[in-house]
């Protein structure tokens, strides 16, 4: 059994733990449900220690046959690419209970049933980004929707059946466009006399497939990854989506199951359809800066703390689509850079956040004001996370973000021009929020806000160590992912252009 | 003039017969037997012939390549395997109807008259619904292996003089049920006289009546094409208004809605496959060498269908209604593998219709245990809150209305999968296309219902979920089981499926 498999299985595991205990024993059920993604985390982060950098084959692979009678295999593996996404989910699952240790109480239904959800969707999660046969990826894009739906339907606040109803329609839609395509990838590939759904070998289908059908199947995948991700104009979903989720499933919506559209673009738009891919970059490209500029708009005018920063993300998902789209390695690999460390500082916002509208019960920006000095650590973890989103320097999001912009540039000049600007504004959508809820008089009503507890400060400390830590010394996760990028970049036949000094005039 | 005994085998015809048989037993019971036994002694015989029929199917399936009676029916591995979908659902919807205290005492009384109370006083049970359900039985295994026009229409009339007033026969709602059976009948007289118009030219065309006699006029050629053209439209009316396609499904909704549940869950369900398996027969062996005549038009009717049905869906109050609205969505959907035209299309079409109908009957029961003082509550406003006070109720409801949704994992979207791929193989790459644009609008109806049970909170005069008996529990818990087992491990019963479905010509 492949180590990728064990991994995936073990929150399973701990899903049917969870389900063994007696309903009312609360305690036991977080402890277990905690211990059990814990131990995920380890695991998950010594399969990275033994994962081999240089080889860009698929690592750790499982593969057994599953439906033969349409070449369907349960297969799993990790390149760099999956690996650095499955270590991130990992990490931050267990991280996300701890730091909601009390909001599965109170939802439509027992807290058993939050964490069953929780354990369940890990389990998908990583299935996911392991997975190396097209339809067990399809399946499990579509099945994860089910458990986030209930997540944000019975855990939620407010508006929460209504956006779990948008966020699952959205999802459906793209995922049957996308059915639609895997359906075509399939006939085509048994039309071409072996029928597969492995990636390895669909990677070489588009030397057989017309340049309009690939269009076609291309924008099948496209559509259904980047209302994912989300991107302009197909974003509207994620506001109303994180704003009515519970912090700690709009931590695992934003900052993990939205890196699946990313990761797709990379693992099946350009790898198995790199004609078309070329063929639509311009427009990409197009939509990935609108999503950047419109997205910082939105963040700016924000009065809401949780669609403030649903709005940054769609500004940051913009980043990671132009870096996927300039079709150059160092715009790849500081994309794949990029969702790592949007998954953490998104995480860091959205647990601070999360902790400031529990204990004020508001959640409009403001109504806080002054917390600098009612919880100085509250406000300085939410000052770092704030400075992290807006990629400051020496903060690990600031060399992804740096790895885009540089490698946008030597292909894309304009876009990356027009991307800087985002960085601009990014300074204007953090800090407003940072002066009007940390800094000025205290507003009346928080004088008695307590300051973080043991809990939460363990909690925040890894997600902080992590952003800094990669922000000073990012080399161990580029040195996984950078072979990977540059082999993406190279099977889809691009190669990187010089710079040169006449780029851009 | 000498004339010639018919051959018949009666081994072959063993399953029909016995079910017959069965029938007439139950015909005698109802003659003989003491009215306080009657329902026990019913129920044994119907079970017991089903059983039987079954070993039988069995028994003959290994011989299943040969013409009977004369070459009026043939045996196959197609016609067994349906014959054995037919059986099985059967055999469910047996303890369904087995379970109802649903049906009226006395079905020729006047709605709301002296009579009728005076019946419901005295606590008579409708008893003949078994063998009436048998004798439609009977014909339903006739249907999908009869090879010749007048045996086909034989077989229709078979299955569906009972239905029409099996649908008459609910207890509650007398009225509705009263105009569902009239409507049903008057329609579907219409139907057959359609069928019998489109016999008559398709004879006029080839000079005989057996399919393969037809099919060889067809490879010849030499027959005059308007009748060839008038016969295949006009009996593809009659045929299609049984499956409840555009523009032929109007009957539907309101038969649903009337007949007793139970009831329209083995309609719902048997009645499909038995009506697709003639469809396939006729266009499979029959016409297939015509494709050119029919499948333009039969692909403008399944789109249509699937697009009509989805939409429509949408508007439903009334869970029947709407489930009604879902069947004639997958009628559209059913209709892909008919227009295949190919052996994967025909596995894909069984394989389909085995699990749809399963999934049908499944739904249906959880309908008959949603209550309350008046009978069955099938306003779907009165299911809100369902969730809380039944949860197991609710979320098995909710995993058959995302099966019918095509949520990966379950036996549906195994079944939409492949006969969407069938299609697209054949060169239809408008039903792939306009099936997972219908699935998505379908799915919004699926979604509403489940926001219902699940987000909404109980209304005052909510209706509540009676305590299942042990034979409606099993056959929920059955078809539950098969829909998740088809839906992950469909290996075994597709490769059976590719194995033994083929047709004779």
């Amino acid at each position: 059994m492949s180590p990728i498999l064990i991994l995936a299985l073990l929150p399973l595991v701990g899903a049917l733990l969870v389900a063994a205990l007696p309903n009312e024993n609360v305690v036991r059920i977080k402890q277990a449900a905690l211990a059990s993604t814990l131990l995920t985390a380890f695991f998950g982060i010594y399969i990275t220690t033994q994962f081999v950098a240089a080889d860009t084959a698929m690592q750790f692979v499982q593969k057994n046959k599953w439906i033969p009678s349409f070449a369907i295999n349960f297969s799993l593996g990790v390149d760099g690419l999956a690996l650095v996404l499955i270590l991130m989910s990992v990490v931050l699952t267990p991280l996300v209970i701890l730091a909601g240790w009390n909001e599965s109480e109170g939802g439509r239904w027992s807290v058993k049933v939050f964490y069953i959800l929780i354990l369940v969707l890990e389990t998908m999660i990583i299935g996911v980004f392991a997975a190396t046969d097209l339809f067990l990826f399809y399946v499990l894009f579509e099945a994860i929707l089910i458990p986030v739906y209930f997540l944000i339907g019975g855990y939620g606040t407010g508006e929460r059946a209504a956006a779990a109803v948008k966020f699952l329609m959205y999802g459906l839609f793209g995922g049957l466009l996308m059915l639609a395509a895997v359906i075509g990838v399939y006939v085509i590939s048994s039309g071409a006399g072996h029928a597969s759904f492995d990636i390895t070998e669909l990677s070489g289908l588009h030397a057989v497939m017309s340049s309009t059908t690939q269009d076609f199947l291309f924008l099948g995948f496209f559509i259904a990854f980047a209302i994912k991700a989300p991107l302009w104009p197909l974003h509207t979903w994620l506001p109303d989506a994180a704003k009515a989720g519970s912090p700690g499933t709009s931590i695992l919506l934003l900052g993990v199951l939205d890196k699946i559209g990313t990761f797709g673009m990379i693992r099946f738009c350009i790898t198995i359809f790199p004609d078309a891919s070329k063929t639509f970059t311009p427009m990409i490209i197009v939509f990935s800066v609108t999503s950047i500029i419109y997205g910082a708009f939105l963040a700016i005018r924000a009065r809401d703390l949780k669609r403030l920063i649903a709005y940054t993300s769609i500004s940051h998902f913009g980043f990671i689509t132009l870096g996927i789209f300039s079709m150059t390695s160092q715009g790849q690999s500081g994309a794949t850079f990029y969702m790592f460390n949007h998954g953490f500082s998104t995480a860091a916002l959205l647990m601070v956040g999360g902790w400031m509208i529990a204990r004020r019960g508001s959640s409009t920006i403001a109504d806080f004001g002054g917390l600098q000095r009612v919880t100085p650590v509250m406000a300085w973890m939410f000052f770092i996370a704030g400075m992290s989103s807006l990629a400051l320097p020496g903060l690990a999001s600031f060399v992804s973000e740096f790895l885009v912009l540089v490698g946008t540039y030597t292909r894309y000049p304009v876009a990356a021009l027009i991307a800087t600007l985002g960085i601009v504004l990014a300074a204007l959508y953090i800090l407003i929020p940072v002066q009007k809820a940390l800094h000025g008089p205290t507003t009346p009503g928080n004088e008695d806000l307590p300051d973080l507890n043991l809990r939460e400060k363990i909690a925040i400390a890894p997600v902080v160590a992590v952003i800094v830590a990669f922000g000073f010394y990012p080399s161990p996760l580029l040195n996984i992912i950078n072979p990977a990028s540059a082999h993406v970049i190279e099977s889809a036949g691009f190669s990187d252009p010089a710079p040169t000094e006449n780029a851009g005039k | 003039m000498t004339f010639t005994a018919p051959v018949l085998e009666y081994a072959l015809l063993a399953p029909i017969l016995i079910v017959l048989a069965g029938a007439l037993i139950g015909v005698l019971i109802e003659a003989f037997v003491a009215s306080a036994i009657r329902p026990t002694a019913q129920l044994f015989v119907a079970i017991a012939t089903i059983v039987i029929a079954f070993a039988q199917l069995v028994r003959v399936h290994g011989k299943s390549s040969a013409t009977a009676a004369m070459g009026a029916v043939t045996f196959d591995g197609a016609g067994v395997l349906l014959q054995g979908s037919i059986l099985i659902i059967a055999l469910i919807s047996f303890f369904l109807i087995a379970d109802q205290d649903n049906f009226t005492a006395a079905a020729a009384a006047v709605p709301g008259s002296q009579e009728e109370r005076e019946s419901h006083q005295a606590r008579i049970r409708t008893t003949e619904v078994f063998p009436l359900t048998l004798f439609a039985v009977a014909g339903m295994l006739l249907f999908p292996i009869a090879s010749d026009l007048i045996t086909l229409f034989v077989a229709l009339e078979m299955l569906s003089l009972p239905l029409y007033l099996m649908a008459g026969l609910s207890r509650y709602r007398r009225l509705a049920s009263q105009e569902a059976a009239l409507k049903y009948f008057l329609l579907g007289a219409f139907s057959s006289a359609f069928f019998l118009f489109g016999a008559a030219f398709l004879y006029g065309y080839s000079s005989s009546l057996t399919f393969a006699g037809i099919q060889a006029a067809v490879t010849g050629g030499a027959g005059n094409d308007v009748f060839l053209l008038l016969g295949i439209s006009l009996i593809s009316i009659g045929l299609l208004f049984k499956v409840s396609a555009f523009p032929f499904h109007s009957w539907t909704p309101d038969v649903y809605q009337g007949a007793p549940t139970a009831i329209t869950a083995f309609m719902a369900a048997a009645t499909k496959v038995a009506a697709f398996g003639a469809i396939l027969r006729l266009f499979y062996v029959a016409l297939a060498n015509a494709e050119w005549q029919w499948r333009p038009v039969m692909i403008v009717i399944a789109i249509a269908t699937m697009v009509f049905g989805s939409l429509v869906a949408v508007a439903q109050r009334d869970a029947k209604r709407m489930l009604a609205y879902s069947s004639i969505a997958h009628a559209g959907f059913l209709l892909s593998g008919v227009i295949a035209l190919s052996k994967s299309g025909l596995d894909a079409s069984i394989f389909y219709l085995f699990v749809y109908g399963i999934a049908t009957v499944g739904a249906f029961a959880i309908v008959t245990l949603v209550r309350d003082s008046a009978g069955e509550v099938t306003d779907l406003n009165r299911w809100s809150g369902l969730g809380k006070r039944s949860p197991i109720v609710a979320s098995t409801f909710a995993f058959f209305l995302l099966a019918f949704a095509g949520i990966p994992m379950t036996s549906v979207f195994i079944g939409k999968f492949s006969a969407f791929s069938s299609a697209y193989q054949s060169g239809s790459v408008a039903i792939p296309i306009a099936g997972v644009l219908a699935s998505a609008i379908a799915a919004f109806s699926y979604i509403r219902v489940i926001v219902l049970m699940f987000f909404k909170d109980p209304v005052e005069d909510g209706a509540s979920v009676v305590i299942p008996s042990a034979l409606t529990t099993t056959t929920i818990a059955a078809t539950g089981a098969v829909t998740v087992i088809l839906g992950i491990f469909p290996t075994p019963v597709i490769n059976f499926i590719a194995s033994t479905a083929y047709f004779l010509r």
